[in-house]
């Protein structure tokens, strides 16, 4: 079931990545290359197997609610593409 | 030998006895970089004000009889992943090229409380995402052992700074082999630790159950002196495990016996280098003289390893990347017709090529319809990929192979064919997807002068014995003696 380039544009549209059309082009063919190689996971008999989402034997780590330092309001700021007084500045939300 | 070419075992025991001095040392590196980084170009930013300040402090405090710490007076090279803060840390992406972080990572606070001497910020594929260091915003490394190759990658800058001299020691990272092919392609020492042995703190995230921080050097103990000083709990990576740090180097020089080496018939397949394999079934053999037991097993679920892979981290990446929105930090488009549109924009200019494919297809698995076929798929099969080898290490103490298919590969060669890129990390890839630790030493040269690398596979949290076995092998030959020529 090969992607399509409608499909293609629909991912990169939920990924929030502007494609020009030769880009869409172009990750259609790889990405059709890429996922008929995973297609073969499929040939696994994974039944019964619980999935892994990571190695540790551990669940949930707690620790003492401790007050430290936390950065100040301008260092937090200093990477900001645009700021307005305390925030960060983004364009209007609502039309 | 030239001063710069020496390992840290040497150069530390200059420092203690006075016959070098740290700011000596750290000009002697600046000037290889001067001398030779034009041609490697392993550093997107060198340090050398702060550098030479933090040398001359090293050498006050020796004089002054202060306690110093492991690294004093040891220039370190920092791939360009990990926070520095008030340094650059780009991660060679357009999108993070004015990034400034306001805090340290956890290695690099590890770093400065040993004395070392932080000499500048390297080279690397775009957020680590590939094999060959190809795929930086910024610039093309090149291998110090033949100038039309590639150092590998994704932590190519920091394996070529040190095969270069351009530094004793540096620090990578390794999501699916990004330490240990450009280590083995670069004829270095590079070392995977276990997942939870060293903090992410601080380390620009890319597929988070996977990533892990670790050291480059030319031999076995500077690697183990390194990882001595960067392992260890923190409490701001919940993932980091508190688990005590051996003290790596103490007993370095003893064997382990029994040994026990198991082979995998599943890494000696096709497309295997005939002069990879060769190399690597003589260092076996090295083994085999010094008594251990070579046991062929297997790892049947080997071949799903690069598929797995390809599910598991670009899906963790689609998230991770999601923070980079224009707003908090980095590079913003300039114009935009709306909110979104500003998103999509920033990060349609902001992120090259592999990135992108890479953030599309961990989309595109995590999708609806396309989750549970997939994503929960390949989280299945790398259950039965971690099984594998804990069954192998029932009844071998390391599993060694290959850790890359072939040697060095030309500027070029595959980057227009990802997949082929990809499967350039076969042999690698398993380990991060099981949580095991893993070393690459040299075992060889091709006839054209290329090194190769011997992959040592171990256990969970035993680094120590990982490292004795390395070194084990290490001081019946003298590869990592080697060093390309270059003036």
């Amino acid at each position: 079931m090969p992607l399509k380039p409608e499909e293609v544009r629909w991912v990169a549209h939920l990924a929030r990545l502007e494609c020009t059309e030769e880009e869409i082009g172009l990750f259609t063919a790889q990405l059709n290359d890429i996922v008929s190689y995973v297609n073969q996971l499929q040939e696994v008999n994974t039944e019964g197997v619980e999935p892994l989402s990571h190695c540790l034997p551990i669940h949930n780590v707690f620790r003492e609610d401790t007050p430290g330092v936390s950065l100040k309001v301008d260092e937090a700021l200093a990477n900001a593409p645009a700021r307005k007084g305390d925030f960060y500045a983004v364009p209007a939300v609502l039309d | 030998m030239e001063l710069i070419e020496y390992s840290c075992r040497d150069l530390l025991s200059w420092l203690e006895r006075g016959e070098l001095t740290a700011e000596g040392l750290t000009r002697a590196y600046l000037q290889a970089i001067h001398q030779r980084d034009p041609r490697i170009r392993a550093f997107v930013y060198v340090s050398e004000v702060e550098a030479l300040e933090q040398a001359r402090r090293v050498d006050e405090k020796r004089r002054q009889g202060q306690p110093l710490g492991k690294l004093a007076g040891l220039p370190v090279a920092i791939k360009d992943v990990l926070c520095t803060k008030g340094v650059p840390t780009t991660c060679c992406s357009k999108i993070l090229q004015n990034f400034l972080p306001p805090y340290d990572a956890h290695v690099i606070e590890r770093l400065k409380q040993e004395d070392a001497v932080l000499i500048g910020k390297t080279n690397m594929d775009e957020f680590a995402m590939g094999s060959s260091t190809e795929n930086s915003a910024f610039q093309i490394t090149r291998n110090p052992w033949d100038l039309e190759r590639t150092p590998g990658g994704s932590s190519g800058g920091s394996a070529a700074a040190v095969a270069a001299c351009e530094a004793p020691l540096s620090i990578g990272s390794d999501t699916g082999g990004s330490i240990r092919q450009p280590a083995s392609l670069c004829g270095i020492v590079g070392l995977k630790p276990t997942y939870g042995r060293v903090s992410r703190y601080g380390l620009v995230a890319f597929a988070s159950s996977l990533d892990q921080v670790g050291p480059f050097g030319h031999d076995v103990y500077d690697v183990a002196l390194l990882l001595e000083v960067i392992a260890g709990h923190d409490h701001r990576d919940s993932t980091s495990v508190p688990a005590p740090v051996p003290p790596y180097r103490a007993n370095l020089e003893e064997a382990v016996r029994p040994l026990t080496i198991g082979v995998a018939r599943e890494y000696f397949g096709e497309g295997l280098d005939a002069e990879v394999e060769q190399a690597v079934r003589e260092a076996l053999n090295v083994y085999r003289r010094l008594g251990a037991t070579i046991k062929e097993i297997s790892l049947p679920h080997s071949k799903y390893a690069v598929a797995t892979y390809y599910i598991v981290a670009t899906a963790e990446a689609s998230s991770n990347l999601a923070r980079y929105d224009g707003v908090h930090y980095g590079y913003r488009a300039k114009r935009f017709d709306n909110m979104i549109h500003m998103y999509s924009r920033t990060r349609g200019e902001g992120f090259g090529a592999e990135v992108k494919r890479r953030i599309m297809l961990g989309t595109y698995v995590l999708s609806r319809g396309y989750y549970e076929a997939y994503y929960l798929k390949a989280l299945k099969v790398r259950r039965l990929i971690k099984e594998d080898f804990d069954r192998a290490f029932a009844e071998c103490d390391v599993v060694a192979g290959p850790t890359s298919p072939t040697p060095a590969f030309k500027i070029g060669e595959k980057t227009a064919n990802p997949l082929a890129m990809y499967l350039s990390d076969i042999y690698t890839i398993s380990c991060n997807l099981a949580g095991i630790a893993g070393i690459s030493i040299p075992c060889g040269f091709t006839k054209n002068g290329l090194p190769i690398g011997l992959q040592l596979l171990a256990p969970p949290f035993s680094e120590d014995k990982l490292l004795r076995i390395a070194r084990m092998y290490e001081r019946e030959t003298d590869w990592h003696l080697r060093r390309p020529k270059l003036t």
